[in-house]
């Protein structure tokens, strides 16, 4: 009887109205959210919330590159936004925490298969608010060479970081690009080696935004953050890699 | 415990297996339409490669040879659509397929080749090349989305190559034009008894041009000599025929000026892939089918490019740290 123990217990929770209290049914039916949800938000309570919009392509064109912009700025008290893919390998993108900044990020993830994609947005109040769906996606992302290992360039142009900044109504735009080949540790012969943190900072020291980043982003990562309105620079940006290299740039608007 | 195994197997049947199970595909369907003497366009969907179409998206021309049997013009993505436009074709035209010429590289045009004896295939000498370096990816591909449609197709690569110049098939004149910008390899015929200039995927017709390895740059040149070329109408890679001979060539020229300026205006304001991909579509390419898509696709294809040409350099090895 041990063995049918899970089945009762689905059976109850399939049940409209059963008096237990059940977690909320993950709208994508996805075979791992559980899972990360049990080891990523604890406890926490959970929301699946159309406030948070994660955009993305119709079409997965290349599933190596593929960009995400995730807009909680309907949300107050934005503590964490994390970018999820539930059947990934590497299934954390980023986990950006935006202190000063709006709670907006864009960025280019890998897809290993098809997958839910989703952002997780934590609140002060200690709400995660979840959105996203499916993607589909040839499989492969994140265990094929980056085009910079196959080349052979990669070393070269490391750290290579291009980007500016625009005064935008409402906020200051900030796009940033680093050469970087963000390697996954699943390509043969190639030990994963990645971008690991992201802090922007003001004139003042104060830190506008810090990031946690996995070998799960793109290749020569891209990010959009939107900075407080009238941000006067210089902005500083410095990035820690797993190797323990740092890169360091300067942003004036 | 029984009871319990009864209720799981239950349960198991509630969920929906259906929708994962192995569907199998249909039979494609030939709708010649007769477009001058001995020649025939075999359209495809005008739209994106899907399981619903079987990839069936592109356009084949059947041409009759004076002497006897039946010249391709593409070939369609699988083995067993291109059996059938082979049938077809022996129909129309009295007589077995003698030579099968490949616009490109893509599979939607070119994956068919598995029907025939690669000794009959002809194709531009770049052209073999990127399939040699691309075709079992694309089989890859097109076997991911359209499964059981793609049974028994293997890449062939093409047997003959194309000389640029006038060329005859069992009496049927030719001219051959290599050209490129939809692809590293475009492959132009014009046939003389009818007037009509087989373009190919440098032109699209009322559907938006495809762009994963185009440079739009010689594809702009590549249109401006189709443009000039005396001919009488003007057989697209995908959408229909135009019986004007040039409005399809002028509206294709048109997205791609507009495309590349768009998205180099985009990186200027900072915009991420997400939002050029979003950005407003004007309203003249209303007729046009897939714009949203194509656009998104040639987001993906050229915006990371574009913004290591544009975004200026900000780290400290470039004095700026």
């Amino acid at each position: 009887m041990k063995r049918a123990a899970p089945f009762l217990l689905a059976i109850l929770l399939a049940v409209p109205g059963t008096t237990l209290a059940a977690p909320v049914a993950d709208p994508l039916d996805s075979p791992m959210w559980a899972n990360h949800a049990a080891w990523l938000l604890g406890k926490a309570p959970v929301r699946f919330d159309p406030a948070v919009i994660v955009a993305m392509p119709d079409v997965t064109e290349n599933q190596h590159v593929f960009p995400v912009t995730v807009d909680a700025r309907a949300l107050a008290g934005v503590q964490r936004i994390v970018v999820l893919m539930d059947l990934n390998p590497l299934p954390v993108a980023i986990d950006y925490q935006p202190q000063a900044a709006l709670p907006y990020v864009s960025l280019r993830i890998k897809l290993d298969q098809r997958t839910p994609v989703r952002a997780l947005v934590l609140t002060a109040d200690g709400v995660w608010h979840v959105a996203g769906r499916w993607i589909d996606a040839a499989g492969g992302g994140c265990s094929a060479p980056p085009v910079s290992r196959v080349k052979g360039d990669w070393a070269q142009h490391l750290g290579e970081m291009r980007g500016a900044l625009w005064r935008e109504a409402g906020d200051t735009r900030l796009r940033l690009t680093v050469r970087h080949p963000m390697d996954t540790g699943y390509v043969d012969n190639i030990a994963a080696y990645n971008i690991e943190a992201l802090t922007v900072r003001g004139a003042d020291g104060a830190a506008l935004g810090t990031m946690a980043i996995n070998g799960s982003v793109s290749e020569d990562p891209a990010f959009t953050l939107l900075l407080p309105p009238g941000v006067s620079g210089p902005v500083h940006l410095h990035m820690a890699d797993s190797n323990g290299r740092t890169f360091d740039g300067n942003l004036t608007p | 415990m029984t009871c319990t195994r009864r209720a799981a197997l239950g349960l198991i049947a509630a969920t929906p297996i259906a929708a994962h199970a192995e569907t199998f595909a249909g039979a494609y369907a030939y709708d010649p339409q007769a477009i001058g003497p001995g020649i025939w366009l075999v359209r495809g969907a005008d739209e994106a490669i899907v399981f619903g179409n079987g990839g069936a998206i592109a356009n084949a021309v059947i041409l009759a040879c004076p002497q006897g049997g039946a010249i391709l013009f593409d070939c369609g993505p699988s083995l067993r659509y291109a059996q059938g436009l082979a049938a077809l074709a022996r129909k129309l035209a009295g007589g077995p397929v003698r030579r099968v010429f490949l616009s490109h590289l893509h599979p939607d045009h070119a994956l068919g080749t598995a029907a025939f004896d690669p000794a009959i295939v002809a194709a531009l000498p770049t052209t073999r090349a990127e399939l040699e370096r691309d075709g079992n990816g694309f089989a890859d591909a097109m076997y991911r989305i359209l499964a059981d449609w793609m049974r028994g197709t293997a890449v062939i690569l093409p047997g003959a190559s194309v000389v640029p110049g006038p060329i005859e098939v069992g009496g049927r004149k030719l001219t051959a034009l290599s050209l490129a910008g939809h692809s590293a390899g475009d492959l132009v015929l014009v046939d003389e008894a009818s007037g009509t200039v087989l373009a190919g995927d440098l032109v699209f017709h009322d559907r938006a041009p495809a762009t994963p390895d185009a440079d739009l740059a010689a594809w702009r040149n590549s249109l401006a000599k189709l443009a000039a070329l005396p001919h009488r109408q003007l057989v697209p890679g995908h959408g229909p025929l135009d019986p004007t001979g040039q409005a399809a060539i002028a509206q294709t020229r048109d997205w791609l000026d507009w495309l590349e300026p768009a998205l180099q205006q985009a990186v200027a304001r900072g915009l991420d892939m997400t939002e050029a991909g979003a950005l407003p579509i004007p309203e003249r390419f209303a007729s046009m089918k897939l714009t949203r898509y194509e656009l998104q696709r040639s987001v993906a294809h050229f915006y990371a490019a574009l913004e290591q040409q544009h975004l200026p350099r900000i780290d400290a090895a470039a004095g700026n740290g």
